[in-house]
């Protein structure tokens, strides 16, 4: 495109009304196909849902302070994490980056107008929310006694809270899941703008992609173990519960087929997102583009083959175990992989500490740890001592708290002058995330000690020894809570009094950046086209920031 | 508060060997990706007069190097852990038998000598023990941290998990598999004793009869010595020296008659027919519980003892 062009492109662009100004009633809103204002229904429910679960995480550590229990009834803090559990898995990690970050980035990022079914699209959000009040409801009716996981014969025989109520919530968002994967696949297949070839995606769309794929062909199986369970349930029949003549390790076997793939579902997007922002605040091209964008493809392929790793105490066979291991410590390559190229693509940059870097930063720790200790867990003798206790509570709130939630965080900051068109306070900003990162180690190193030390899971009351630990965990768990509050508090008031963000705050690369901030409804009034790869980075004379 | 954990058994020892071999491989991975990024974020921030130098980088060869060195490691990883584990499903056959029921939200102790208890544990140091497990309800699981052991208990059939304690001492117990209102409390010790005095213990504790003793009553009460006797009215496959022999079965198969097999067949007698014979027991389902469902078990296992099985 000539200069003059592009030109006449952008003055068309600006003469276009914001999506945010486009229309300002209820219902321009909730009856929006546009995918930016769908991101936002989502970013709000999801909010909603992220407080609610702390809310009870907050309960739980407050009930673990002292050993018998800090909380009066061992069915109160059973209900509480599970509670905790059900919300934070499948109303804020599972959905969290792809329907917000994703759904509004996605079409930006490739150039397209919207998602190639933008009425599927808001009916996913529709979905969401129905599963989200199902669930919420169960709740409030006082709960559920099964974990997130509902292991059978527990939760069909033996449980006394609303499973079904809230198994027919998680089949619901199973469907919003399910619409989303296929909605991106299609987009991502279809919607590339003129010359942006598959190895000239930004590696968050291949992560997106990967993610879409693992949600379209795991997630009927959920549907399919849940009405199964429901069936049982209600009409006593046969299939998870050895008094009717089922097996419960069938029951594990088909929840994990799908959860364990969810674990990707949930980090894959982080660490498209961690991609993303390293690249641009070491003003540095991607090292080993390839090898980031198939090492995503390759978790979510091994992904589908490790579930057994969650079964190694559980009486599956020997054979089957020593399988799964091998597989699993074999999943644990390509996510080495990005980290190593993460690493050299901070080699030789000019590196900035905005609050999106900060955040990639921690991840890249805290994740490399998550993704050791699991190892530990992936040896089948040391599985044994360590499973079912806090280490494996610490190991995967590394991968998804320390991972998931920091990598959300650094996209909501690196994006949000482009959601929001405001700038958010940089310095608070940047405090708060050292803050969680502060908060989280406080929080979860502990349990990796006492996890080793013996400690179970899911314990209302504990052994006097594990107190001080404990006490230590609850204390990380209350700066986090400060931590969690403060975008809260400080990206709402950006919203009204925020600097007005330029179109390209971050002197980024991505077709994204070359739309006015915040973008038309339309998105792109002229179809740009791409000549060159995603991340070529000025690297010694045009440093954009010091000009 | 202590940080270190007792090992009481000869497996905690290898498993913490092998804690310990994971804990340093983390450790230089930690120092390695912590120390390059602290020092790039410095050498390389973006005020840094330091100059960048040549930034084509031929990155093919580095990937090809830590993929490798990264798979390598894994591997001996793997292996180490997996050899460990099956060890773990190897019994000695000298071992202690004990027979454990779990029940929302208790853990119950049989004997071989009849000797019961419940949410404790006597066992004899330096001698293996094998626990034969199974659950009323809903799935429990045995973990004792002391022993680095921990096996989950599932209804309907059994599990077996073994170890040889070197420690005298009382040890935790807990239950590790969520299981309802009370799982916390469904805790409890076990105590490691000098054989002398384990021997005392059995001897004080044992006033009922022996589980062999017990079996042998319920065998001819639940009708079983009808068939299974020695000229009975129906042609049933004897039991004598059944205990750990093959059993060549109607589907042309071959099962050994281990305490799964042998419970299952009571419970289920139409699942594994033995070859050459006419399936008509009728099934015991509901009809016999698990605790004497153990003690016919122990019966069935004696007579396999006393012809040389």
């Amino acid at each position: 495109m000539s200069d003059h062009a592009q030109t006449a492109a952008d003055d068309l662009t600006l003469a276009q009304p914001s999506y945010l100004e486009d229309g300002v009633t209820l219902r321009s809103w909730l009856l929006s196909t546009d995918h930016k204002r769908i991101a936002i229904l989502y970013m709000v429910s999801i909010t909603v849902f992220f407080f609610l679960g702390g809310a009870a995480a907050a309960l739980i550590r407050y009930n673990l302070i002292i050993p018998q229990g800090a909380l009066a009834s061992a069915e109160l803090y059973n209900r509480l994490f599970s509670m905790h559990g059900v919300l934070m898995v499948w109303f804020f990690l599972v959905p969290a980056v792809p329907v917000t970050i994703g759904n509004f980035i996605l079409p930006l990022m490739l150039g397209a107008r919207d998602l190639a079914f933008p009425r599927l699209n808001l009916l996913s959000w529709y979905l969401f929310v129905a599963a989200g009040i199902a669930v919420v409801a169960a709740l409030f009716a006082g709960g559920i006694d099964t974990g997130w996981t509902f292991y059978e014969p527990l939760s069909s025989d033996y449980a006394q809270g609303h499973v079904v109520l809230a198994v027919t919530g998680v089949f619901i968002a199973g469907f919003s899941s399910i619409a989303t994967g296929l909605n991106f696949i299609v987009t991502i297949h279809r919607l590339r703008a003129p010359g942006l070839t598959w190895y000239r995606l930004p590696i968050f769309v291949w992560s997106l992609y990967s993610t879409s794929v693992i949600m379209v062909l795991a997630t009927p199986v959920l549907a399919i173990t849940l009405v199964l369970l429901a069936f049982e349930t209600i009409f006593h029949v046969g299939v998870f519960d050895p008094r009717l003549g089922g097996d419960p390790l069938l029951f594990q076997h088909m929840f994990w087929f799908y959860s364990h793939p969810a674990v990707y579902i949930m980090i894959l997007p982080g660490l498209g997102v961690v991609s993303e922002i390293i690249p641009v605040f070491a003003r540095k091209t991607l090292f080993g583009y390839k090898f980031v964008a198939w090492a995503s493809v390759a978790i979510a392929v091994i992904g589908f083959f490790v579930w057994g790793h969650h079964m190694f105490v559980s009486g599956q066979s020997a054979y089957a175990s020593v399988l799964f291991s091998m597989l699993s410590f074999l999943v644990a390559v390509p996510s080495a992989i990005k980290v190593f190229n993460w690493l050299g693509t901070l080699h030789k940059g000019h590196i900035r500490f905005d609050a999106p870097m900060l955040y990639a930063l921690g991840f890249i720790g805290l994740f490399t740890m998550g993704g050791l200790t699991g190892l530990f867990l992936a040896a089948l003798a040391a599985d044994i001592q360590l499973h079912d206790t806090y280490f494996v509570i610490a190991h995967f709130h590394y991968i998804m708290v320390g991972g998931m939630v920091s990598a959300y965080f650094g996209a909501l900051h690196y994006w949000w002058p482009k959601i929001s068109g405001r700038m958010y306070p940089e310095m608070i900003a940047r405090a708060a995330a050292l803050l969680m990162f502060v908060g989280f180690n406080l929080t979860f190193f502990p349990q990796f000690l006492l996890g080793y030390l013996g400690m179970p899971r899911r314990y209302h009351s504990y052994p006097p020894e594990f107190q001080l630990l404990n006490v230590l965990s609850s204390a990380g768990a209350s700066i986090l809570a400060v931590a969690y509050l403060m975008p809260l508090a400080y990206l709402t008031w950006s919203l009204l009094r925020g600097s007005r963000a330029p179109a390209n705050p971050w002197h980024a690369l991505g077709l994204e950046w070359q739309t006015p901030s915040p973008p038309a409804a339309c998105n792109f009034v002229v179809t740009p086209v791409v000549t060159g790869p995603p991340y070529a980075y000025p690297t010694s004379e045009a440093r954009p920031f010091d000009a | 508060m202590r940080f270190s954990l007792p090992e009481a058994s000869a497996n905690a020892a290898q498993t913490d060997w092998l804690i310990g071999g994971l804990t340093a491989v983390s450790l230089a991975v930690l120092a390695l990706v912590f120390g390059l990024l602290l020092f790039y974020v410095v050498r390389y921030r973006h005020n840094s007069p330091v100059v960048r130098g040549d930034l084509a980088e031929k990155s093919f060869r580095f990937e090809i190097s830590w993929t490798a060195a990264t798979l390598l490691v894994f591997l001996g990883l793997f292996v180490w852990g997996s050899v460990l584990y099956v060890r773990l499903y190897q019994p000695p056959t000298d071992a202690l038998k004990i027979y454990i029921v779990a029940k929302q939200w208790m853990w119950k102790a049989e004997y071989p000598g009849g000797q019961r208890e419940i949410n404790t544990l006597h066992v004899p140091v330096n001698k293996p023990v094998e626990l034969v497990m199974t659950s009323q309800d809903v799935i429990h699981d045995f973990f004792v941290p002391a022993f680095r052991v921990k096996r989950d208990v599932l209804p309907g059939q059994y599990e077996t998990l073994w170890f040889r304690p070197d420690r005298p001492g009382t040890y935790h117990l807990f239950c590790a598999q969520f299981c309802g209102t009370s799982h916390a409390a469904m805790v409890g010790s076990v105590v490691v004793m000098p054989n002398a005095e384990f021997q005392d213990w059995l001897g004080t504790n044992g006033n009922d009869g022996t589980l062999v003793e017990e079996g042998s009553r319920l065998f001819i009460q639940y009708g079983c010595s009808g068939c299974h006797r020695d000229h009975g009215t129906v042609r049933a496959p004897s039991l004598a020296g059944l205990y750990g022999s093959p059993v060549p079965l109607s589907d042309g198969s071959t099962v050994t008659a281990d305490d799964r097999y042998i419970r299952d067949s009571i419970l289920n007698p139409g699942g594994q027919v033995v070859a050459s014979y006419a399936q008509v027991m009728p099934s015991f389902a509901g009809v016999i519980g698990e605790d004497d469902l153990v003690k016919l078990l122990a019966y069935i296992e004696s007579l396999g003892a006393e012809n040389g099985g």
